[in-house]
């Protein structure tokens, strides 16, 4: 079975290494994800701002087009471009006159459902059932799984199933051999899209989250969304600098914990390109037990 | 023709909502046309559809059905039963090639007197614009009489 | 032979200014038997009346059209003319000729013409008009109540008052309910068990009420006037006629640590246990499921061996008695929303984050802290304390949409009596709006903010976490431009919804009552019925209705008792006749119904019954359906259903309304 694949556009730059991790243990597991053809920006926040037939529009379009190119499943890593996309099949699937409108805009028909999959449950589905023969090494570490805010609202399309307290990443990251912490911030606002315009809020937001896990003893930050990632990682300087402290936790996303635990390369899984030095991640590894 | 066609037009009621509606209307002086008629049911639940189709056989040329909105029936349940029956039986009127837009079902609650007079406007004009109801031949009962006779002879 | 009088009103001039009366009554004369025809200046005058009722001796009337105003005016009025005439009050029918004609149509002959119209159609109408009798049905003189909080309480002692009998059934083994619970009433700050308590001693005493604790109602047939009752009374364990209540058994009963519901699981009880010191019945039962005589074969059997009155029986079985009422006052309460609904608050996570009932019990000095508020965790006292309001509450994404009507009150007692008992002690209320209604509400919650200086902070708290033993509470202040409030609390007090009573569900199935998506009971119209179901002789009482609070459950429990006390006042229940009667015939037929029982199916009051007919001999010969006119409201639904019009309502029969329809089209 053909598993279609939707980057949005910061896997394919700022986040380049979610989507590196995300292929190479597809590949280590036999699966192979192809990528949409012709898929356009989801619109993120600029478009749903703006006008709703354009934030309804651009997510359609690639929805059209992954059913026409015969594609029954789709994945969807990044949990913007989730929540777009998702949010507006679910918007016209329950409203006949607003996918006419929006059938008449973009020019496609809207026709066979696409099931779109969450990196969590892509993970489910192909990845853990064939895991255990791949998983050679194991993540001796405390992990904070942190899910933000996409991935838990609104209701009816929330990635995960118990909202206040998700525990996809933590299943998972007890796959990989890491133990999973309990910690309070779990989908507390990192600052979000103010990354830009009002980093030092980032600073102090992203800054308590970071603050939360390292006092429970987290040795490193797990994510699944490139924007939870910018800020903990990318403005880590901005964060050092307000709370005047040294914290030098990595964050990972929850494809390279994975692949590092499948024994792939560091390289091959992007750990090269973030801010914060994941080196001590890497030290980590440990033989997995028989 | 001077004259102009006044349709006859017959409104099977509820008791406690359309038909309170149109005492409203009537304590309100709200003027409207002269052309239809009530009859009190004690809910359009009561309301046998066959009833629709002998005023149409004795010279109807419209039907207004009206009663308490869904989740107001004085009785709980009875003008959702009336509401279903409408939507089975108009179906098999259009299928019989009946022209459905001469019934009209509405709900009119007790407050709504101007509603109704409104209703009785609206309805009265479609009505006159469609014309008479002629389509409805009186079935030849001398016929069918001395049809049963025969085969009972035999 | 048809003889019907038309009597044709000029209402003043309401009729006569547009519709020319006399003609219509001049016309109306000549219809097919009409034997008498006149008009009148005010028909519903003492005048008027006199007039038909002379009119209808004079002419051997058989029935009568009075055509005039709204029947929903006056055919009360016409009917009872009609009586004292000596002819049955339902041979007379109102033709609406003012509402319906004269005030909305100009003068014209279209007018008068549609005036005469109607006149036809209702002596058409009138023809087929049988005698119809009101229909009586016998009356047992008891009520039952179902719940003995303080609605249960209130309705069963003014039932009990009125001279009738009550018998209660309250499935916790001591009456009393929340309100026993609480510590402070608002808005007096009454000690709420000893306004109770009183009450609770005169039920158990009243000679008219009889009390069953710790049981519960199995199953109910019947109609109003004649419920048949199933109560299921279990095991105690204790035999109550030789109980002193001397407290001997569970002074020495080895389990000791059994959480205590009394007091929300902050403390522990044992297992042959009395719920609350002021228990009435004051006699323990034993809880078989923590009971080490029972969980562990035989085990045990101390309290056997201590009780003086040799009253401890542990082969007591579940017991079954039956019993026959005449109307049912359901008072079975409420439930708190409870533990894992509240993740993002850490509620049964943190321990010292608690519910308002908690609070109560830590407030009350029969509690589990003797009235000194402590941290359930450490049993420090709290410096500060934050109290979240709507907790769950007017909260669509937690499914409870309502608001739950108590807590704002509640709310400002807790954090008051908190400020009582500790001066210095800081408390924070996030609230969204205050619901301070009743009378002298406003006034409490004035009080708590200006007297005891406690502060209201209008915003949510979108988490609570621990820290370092301290409870962290993430809030914001809205009045404030939005400002986040970060508070760091020693305990967190949240008023969470009020739900439905758990078991609300199967007990109004067994009733058959109607209830809303949140299980709440549902009154017979909520305007203007708001104790009454849609079934008929059953009433409701308190919260099991809609959140309330204890003045409000009061006067609706009174409210109740007084439906249920007309409903006693006399020995047969006098009915409207106008209700659907299955048709029987000679044999061989008996009825042309066949049993298919649409009609029950589809009757929104359950009125329709099946009946076995038998020949002599005790053979059955067909089911058929039979209309319970006790129960019957006369709405027509399972007339229109009936597949071969085996069923028919008085008052509004097939005969009747064809007789109309004809009438109308046919002049």
């Amino acid at each position: 079975m053909r598993i279609g694949y939707y980057p949005g556009c910061s896997l394919e730059g700022s986040s380049k290494e979610y989507n590196d991790s995300l292929f190479a243990v597809a590949e280590r597991c036999g699966i192979t994800l192809e990528t949409i053809k012709d898929w356009n920006c989801c619109g993120a926040s600029a478009a749903h701002n703006l006008n709703h037939d354009l934030a309804l529009s651009l997510p359609a379009r690639s929805l059209a087009l992954a059913a026409s190119q015969g594609f029954a499943e789709m994945v969807v890593p990044c949990a913007a471009c989730y929540s777009r996309l998702a949010g507006t099949q679910n918007e016209i699937s329950n409203n006949v006159a607003v996918k006419t409108k929006i059938e008449g805009f973009i020019d496609l028909k809207l026709s066979a459902e696409v099931k779109i999959l969450t990196v969590f449950e892509f993970l489910q589905k192909y990845i853990f059932p064939v895991a255990d023969q791949y998983i050679i090494k194991k993540l001796d570490q405390k992990a904070a799984c942190y899910y933000g805010c996409l991935y838990t609202r609104p209701k009816e399309i929330a990635a995960v199933e118990q909202i206040e307290n998700p525990m996809e990443m933590d299943d998972a990251m007890a796959k990989a051999g890491a133990t999973p912490i309990d910690w309070a911030f779990k989908t507390e606002c990192c600052g979000a899209g103010l990354s830009v315009s009002r980093t030092d809020i980032v600073a102090k937001l992203s800054g308590r989250i970071i603050e939360d896990a390292v006092d429970r003893g987290a040795e490193s930050i797990v994510v699944a969304c490139p924007m939870c990632h910018m800020n903990l990682d990318m403005r880590r300087p901005e964060i050092k600098r307000q709370l005047k402290k040294e914290l030098d936790i990595p964050v990972l996303f929850i494809t390279q914990a994975l692949g590092l635990s499948m024994g792939i390369p560091a390289f091959n899984l992007g750990l090269d390109k973030h801010y914060v030095s994941t080196d001590e991640v890497i030290n980590c590894l440990a033989e997995k037990e028989a | 023709m001077s004259e102009q066609f006044e349709p006859k037009i017959i409104a099977f009621v509820c008791n406690w909502c359309t038909y309170a509606g149109a005492d409203l209307a009537g304590t309100s002086r709200t003027k409207y046309a002269t052309n239809v008629s009530i009859i009190r049911f004690p809910c359009t639940g009561r309301i046998d559809f066959m009833l629709l189709m002998k005023a149409f056989e004795n010279g109807a040329d419209g039907i207004i059905v009206s009663g308490c909105h869904p989740n107001d029936c004085h009785y709980t349940s009875g003008n959702f039963h009336a509401r279903r029956r409408w939507i089975v039986f108009r179906s098999l009127l259009d299928f019989m090639g009946f022209d459905t837009d001469r019934i009209t079902f509405s709900w009119v609650s007790a407050a709504e007197g101007t509603k109704w007079a409104g209703l009785v406007d609206e309805v009265t004009e479609k009505i006159r614009e469609k014309g008479p109801f002629t389509e409805f031949k009186q079935l030849d009962l001398s016929t069918l009489e001395k049809i049963e006779n025969d085969a009972i002879t035999k | 032979m048809a003889r019907i009088g038309v009597f044709i009103c000029h209402c003043g001039e309401n009729i006569s200014a547009t519709v020319d009366v006399v003609k219509v009554a001049e016309k109306a004369g000549k219809l097919s038997g009409v034997a008498y025809s006149t008009d009148y200046k005010y028909m519903c005058s003492d005048p008027g009346q006199t007039l038909i009722i002379d009119a209808i001796k004079e002419h051997k009337l058989t029935g009568i059209v009075v055509a005039a105003c709204s029947p929903r005016m006056h055919e009360g009025t016409f009917r009872k003319a009609a009586e004292k005439a000596g002819i049955n009050p339902y041979l007379c029918e109102m033709a609406n000729i003012r509402e319906h004609v004269s005030w909305v149509h100009p003068k014209s002959d279209a007018t008068t013409q549609k005036a005469l119209d109607i006149v036809r159609t209702m002596v058409a109408k009138v023809k087929k008009n049988t005698a119809l009798f009101p229909i009586k049905v016998p009356v047992t003189k008891t009520a039952l109540v179902i719940g003995g909080g303080i609605a249960g309480i209130q309705a069963a002692l003014d039932v009990a008052n009125a001279g009738h009998k009550v018998i209660m059934v309250e499935k916790k083994p001591s009456i009393g309910g929340h309100m026993s619970q609480l510590s402070e009433t608002f808005p007096t700050l009454d000690c709420s068990q000893c306004i109770l308590t009183p009450r609770m001693v005169e039920v158990a005493q009243h000679p008219n009420i009889t009390l069953h604790t710790y049981a519960e109602v199995e199953s109910v047939s019947g109609f109003i006037g004649n419920f048949d009752v199933k109560i299921k009374m279990k095991a105690k364990s204790v035999d109550m006629s030789k109980c002193t209540g001397c407290g001997a058994c569970w002074q020495k009963c080895p389990s000791k640590k059994i959480p205590d519901e009394f007091n929300e699981g902050m403390g522990f009880r044992t297992a042959i246990y009395s719920p609350f010191p002021q228990a009435v019945p004051n006699k323990p039962v034993i809880d078989r499921l923590n009971c080490t005589y029972f969980t562990k074969g035989g085990k045990c059997g101390l309290c056997k061996k201590v009780c003086p009155a040799g009253a401890i029986n542990y082969d007591a079985v579940d017991e079954f008695i039956d019993v026959k009422v005449g109307a049912i006052i359901t008072a079975t309460g409420f439930d708190l929303k409870h533990a894992d609904y509240f993740p993002e608050y850490g509620y049964g996570q943190f321990k010292d984050v608690i519910d308002g009932m908690q609070f109560e019990r830590l407030a009350s000095a029969s509690g589990p802290t003797a009235g000194e508020i402590r941290r359930p965790s450490d049993g420090k006292v709290p410096e500060k304390i934050v109290f979240v309001a709507c907790a769950g509450s007017r909260d669509k994404a937690k499914g409870i949409e309502y608001c739950s009507k108590i807590c704002c009150m509640y709310t400002a007692k807790h954090a008051m009596l908190y400020k009582h008992k500790n001066h210095e002690g800081k408390a924070y209320v996030f609230y969204m709006d205050i619901r301070a209604t009743g009378k002298d509400y406003d006034e409490f919650v004035r009080r708590a903010i200006e007297e005891d200086e406690v502060q209201y902070i209008r915003g949510r708290v979108s988490r609570i976490y621990e820290k370092n033993g301290k409870l962290m509470v993430k809030g914001v202040d809205t009045l404030m431009n939005s400002t986040p409030v970060d508070i760091e609390a020693d305990m967190v007090v949240l008023a969470t919804a009020v739900v439905a009573n758990h078991d609300a569900e199967p007990l109004a199935q067994k009733l058959h009552i109607s209830y809303n998506k949140h299980k709440f009971f549902a009154e017979a119209h909520p305007k203007l019925k708001p104790v009454e179901t849609n079934t008929a002789g059953i009433m409701l009482a308190g919260a099991c209705q809609s959140a309330k609070d204890i003045p409000e459950s009061v006067s609706q429990a009174s409210a109740s008792a007084s439906k249920a006390i007309g409903l006693f006042s006399s020995n047969e229940l006098t009915r409207e006749p106008i209700v659907a009667v299955v048709n029987r015939q000679a044999p061989p037929n008996f009825t042309s119904c066949t049993g298919c029982l649409l009609c029950q199916e589809v009757c929104p009051y359950h009125a329709i019954e099946s009946e076995e007919i038998k020949d002599r001999g005790g053979n059955l010969i067909k089911v058929a359906a039979k209309v319970n006119a006790g129960l019957c409201q006369g709405c027509g639904t399972c007339v229109a259903m009936c597949r071969n019009k085996s069923i028919d309502l008085q008052g509004f029969s097939n005969d009747q309304m064809l007789s109309e329809v004809m009438a109308l089209l046919n002049t």
